[in-house]
């Protein structure tokens, strides 16, 4: 039988995309920042987002998505303060994707939340090219991972709106050249906001707060 | 690993093209993957062999192109590959490039019959 080529040129994450895009075309009419927090395992995601909820509960209706290979230890962890919180096992998976999302999102209760925060899988690969419709993605880099990790990831680092660096109460004892690394970001995302934090001392944390407050409000005003 | 995902669309997008074009075999499969897109060839091989038994691109090779990494520096404009995880710019030696491409992750063509 004769063989028969057929062009198709379409993209493969194509369809995970499109989803993703639906996600963030609802999350925009419902007035939900969804904020999608992505690092290696280990970097400090729970602490952060633990830490952020103390200090915006006020302020926002937070609700939580934890995105995990196996086990409900962080939201469980995250449910003892008394917000809404749903736990996606990935069974193996790597990352989370936009079905997953969409399907969480479904049942979540929306009306309660105006600060949806995502705790991705901890992997500095396979999230950085699954979009989920957030509005904003946090990368999380701790100091003990090393400086050079923005060339080792170069895709994670230039799809990141915001790289938090976490335990800088670390510095004195690691070898990590913060100077470089900023370079390094900024090389590849001139655009990225960074902020140098420790969730363990509070340290630089004030700022990240402020600036996560001012994005949900203005797109509450807007 | 997140090559089982990638390797699932890979399939449904041919079975959905190979049906429309009555197809009764899918022979092979051309994919443009770029170095950026940490997919890893072996992978996806294994894992098709897996899905796409009883289904008609049972048995198609994948045949994977790998367009290199461009970048192009912001400060002196010039577009260079890459040397491993050196980005530095070859020319003016700045860290300050954005990707031209190697984020490519699309299904070029598939042979059917």
């Amino acid at each position: 039988m004769a063989i028969k080529v057929l062009t198709i040129q379409e993209d493969i994450l194509g369809a995970n995309d499109e989803k993703a895009k639906e996600n963030e075309d609802f999350l925009n009419k419902s007035g939900i920042l969804m904020v999608n927090i992505m690092s290696s395992p280990g970097a400090g995601k729970t602490s952060l987002i633990l830490h952020t909820i103390e200090n915006l509960k006020d302020k926002a209706r937070i609700g939580v998505i934890e995105g995990d290979v196996a086990s409900t230890i962080d939201a469980e962890k995250v449910s003892e303060q008394s917000i809404p919180v749903l736990q996606i096992n990935t069974a193996g998976g790597c990352h989370l994707d936009a079905y997953m999302i969409e399907k969480a999102l479904k049942n979540m209760p929306l009306d309660d939340i105006n600060l949806l925060i995502i705790e991705n899988v901890g992997n500095l690969i396979c999230p950085a090219e699954f979009a989920l419709g957030e509005q904003i993605k946090v990368m999380l880099l701790s100091l003990p991972e090393g400086h050079d990790k923005p060339l080792k990831y170069p895709l994670m680092f230039t799809e990141a709106d915001v790289v938090l660096i976490n335990k800088v109460d670390l510095a004195p004892l690691l070898d990590f050249d913060t100077d470089s690394f900023i370079k390094a970001v900024k090389g590849l995302n001139p655009d990225v906001k960074i902020f140098q934090v420790s969730c363990k001392t509070g340290e630089g944390m004030e700022d990240w707060y402020s600036w996560l407050e001012s994005q949900f409000k203005s797109r509450l005003s807007s | 690993m997140h090559e089982l995902s990638i390797t699932e669309n890979i399939l449904s997008i041919t079975l959905e093209k190979a049906e429309e074009a009555k197809a009764s075999r899918v022979s092979r499969i051309n994919l443009v993957v770029g170095e950026l897109s940490g997919v890893v060839d072996e992978c996806v091989d294994f894992y098709f062999t897996f899905i796409s038994k009883d289904t008609i691109a049972a048995g198609a090779v994948l045949s994977i192109q790998h367009p290199p990494t461009q970048l192009r520096c912001r400060k002196c404009n010039t577009v260079y590959s890459p040397d491993g995880q050196d980005w530095t710019c070859p020319d003016c030696h700045e860290q300050n490039s954005e990707i031209v491409s190697g984020r490519d992750l699309y299904i070029e063509s598939i042979e059917v019959e």
